[in-house]
């Protein structure tokens, strides 16, 4: 039997959305970034309910669903809780694979940062090691003035 | 609570590069569920679809595919996230006293964006986004956070690859049913260390719909009902890094009220089979924790001793998981309409025998962010 579907040329329509966006950070995430751009110092914001260090910094505790307005200087140095080592490439990345992401307990913090590893043998990273923060010279207030996190 | 039955499913084969549209895809799943429960559109009091503006490429996705649903003349409302989450707002419509019957539909098209690209835009736009992390990395991250909490191998994750990937085989509409090794596995391209190529789920496109009845609606059914024993749902930080992600306290929330709600005392004896979201081979392990198959950390000793196997204590992901087919907000429902089959003795080759309980499962958000799970019985 025949079916004309089986004769049919299939079209494909190719879009190009471009939406723009802009993204206000807010007081308090703007004081963190502030922080980094001019003083290269990482600062987190504390939990007066389950006294947990926010990094980056809430306004309020998502567990405890109160205000969280205490400042506390964080160190730029932590420990490597989880990493990965991806191989491959898109558009989203700023850099070209292989590249590292680790999510890092900054000392003074609770939970973890999540950042770029980088300036190192991927092969040698490992769970539990002290990494530090490597600060861009050129910071223009946005989390990328942390370059990346590197073994310590 | 009144209860509430799954009377009708229907899916789509799941495949890479599907050429009907959106609509074409939710009028084939939705007629199929139709179908299945011996009724037709006209017995449907509303409708509930599920969709996402990214994954779809256009502003209020939702309303594309409402006609194709059956939806003239009637009340229809959209869930954006997991199928599973589209059914229980498709519960809760019955439940409120509006409705009798509702359809739920969900759809997929994977393979018409770039899924990297897409699942980046779900992360913070000012922390996290930047850097470039999408669903795959995060998942790699997680993976080792579990491995770390358990001691969970690479080899332990391989081996639910193959389990899925080969209980794929018996059913005809997986997307990669493959007879592979934990050494195939294992050799696979490295895509986001610690995972492989085979570890991870594939890009697919598909559809899924389900017919749900209260007790007064079910005349108009043909099919006999299986009953939602138990449902719950719970979510956990949002923020990679605020939440522990080698420990899933969201699942264990979740199932402790779902499983109270519908008896279950001991989930590994009391249930006959489960579907859970295997979006990536170590969720499984995870998963089995967080659902009370296995102690914390212990999810690796059921897929060694394959307790979880088609002959094993509790089948896990006979239809072959969504490692073996992963339209993305589909999947979930899927599990759902496995459960169903399964309950009903219709699952073909991979039917589990004499299954009368079974457990569904979905997630959504980063790294199982929430987690919704059902127990559905005769
Ligand atoms: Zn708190």
């Amino acid at each position: 039997m025949t079916d004309w579907k089986d004769k049919v040329e299939n079209m494909v329509y190719t879009g190009r959305i471009k939406v723009p966006y802009l993204w206000n950070v807010g007081k308090t995430g703007s004081r963190f970034l502030v922080a980094i751009r001019d003083k290269k110092e990482i600062w987190g914001t504390r939990c007066p309910g389950c006294k947990r260090v926010y990094v980056p910094p809430v306004k309020s505790c998502g567990e405890c669903f109160v205000p969280t307005e205490e400042w506390v200087k964080v160190s730029d140095k932590g420990v490597l809780e989880s990493f990965t080592v991806v191989h491959y490439s898109h558009e989203m990345q700023p850099r070209k694979a292989p590249l590292a992401y680790g999510l890092i307990k900054l000392d003074g913090a609770d939970g973890a940062i999540l950042h770029l590893i980088d300036d190192t043998d991927f092969a040698k990273l490992k769970t539990g090691m002290k990494v530090k923060a490597v600060f861009a010279e050129q910071r223009e207030g946005t989390i990328a003035d942390i370059k990346h996190f590197t073994p310590a | 609570m009144s209860k509430i039955a799954i009377v009708g499913v229907g899916q789509t084969a799941c495949t890479r590069s599907k050429i009907d549209t959106f609509e074409e895809m939710v009028f084939e799943a939705a007629s199929r569920a139709l179908a299945d429960a011996g009724a037709e559109v006209g017995d449907i009091d509303n409708v509930v679809t599920v969709s996402n503006d990214f994954w779809d490429g256009r502003t209020i996705s939702s309303m594309a595919v409402q006609e194709a649903a059956g939806s003239w003349g009637k009340d229809v409302s959209t869930v954006e996230g997991d199928g599973t989450f589209g059914a229980l707002y498709g519960m809760m419509r019955i439940l409120s006293g509006s409705f009798d019957t509702t359809l739920v539909v969900s759809h997929m098209k994977g393979s018409e964006s770039i899924m990297n690209l897409i699942t980046n835009a779900m992360f913070d736009p000012i922390y996290q986004r930047g850097l470039g992390i999408d669903a795959t990395s995060a998942a790699a991250l997680q993976a080792r956070s579990y491995m770390t909490m358990s001691g969970a191998t690479e080899e332990d994750f391989a081996r639910v690859s193959v389990k899925n990937h080969g209980n794929a085989k018996s059913n005809p509409y997986a997307q990669l049913p493959m007879k592979i090794t934990v050494g195939d596995v294992m050799a696979s391209r490295k895509i986001a260390e610690p995972l492989k190529l085979l570890d991870c789920s594939p890009i697919g496109d598909g559809a899924a719909a389900m017919v749900l009845s209260n007790k007064k609606g079910l005349k108009r059914f043909k099919k006999d009902p299986v009953w939602i024993k138990g449902v719950a749902h719970c979510s956990d930080a949002f923020t990679l890094g605020y939440r522990d992600l080698a420990k899933s306290r969201a699942l264990k929330e979740a199932a402790k009220k779902a499983y109270k709600m519908a008896g279950i005392k001991n989930p590994l004896k009391d249930l006959d089979v489960a579907e859970v979201y295997d979006a990536y081979s170590y969720m499984e392990l995870m998963w089995y924790e967080g659902l009370g198959f296995a102690p914390e950390g212990k999810g690796y000793e059921l897929i060694r001793e394959n307790a979880t196997g088609m002959k094993g204590e509790l089948p896990v992901n006979p239809s072959g998981g969504v490692i073996s087919s992963h339209p993305v907000f589909v999947a979930g429902m899927l599990r759902l309409i496995e459960a169903t089959l399964q309950v009903r003795g219709e699952a073909g080759k991979r039917q589990v025998k004499g299954a009368k309980t079974a457990l569904a499962h979905g997630i959504n958000g980063p790294c199982g962010q929430a987690h919704c799970v059902y127990v559905v019985g005769a």
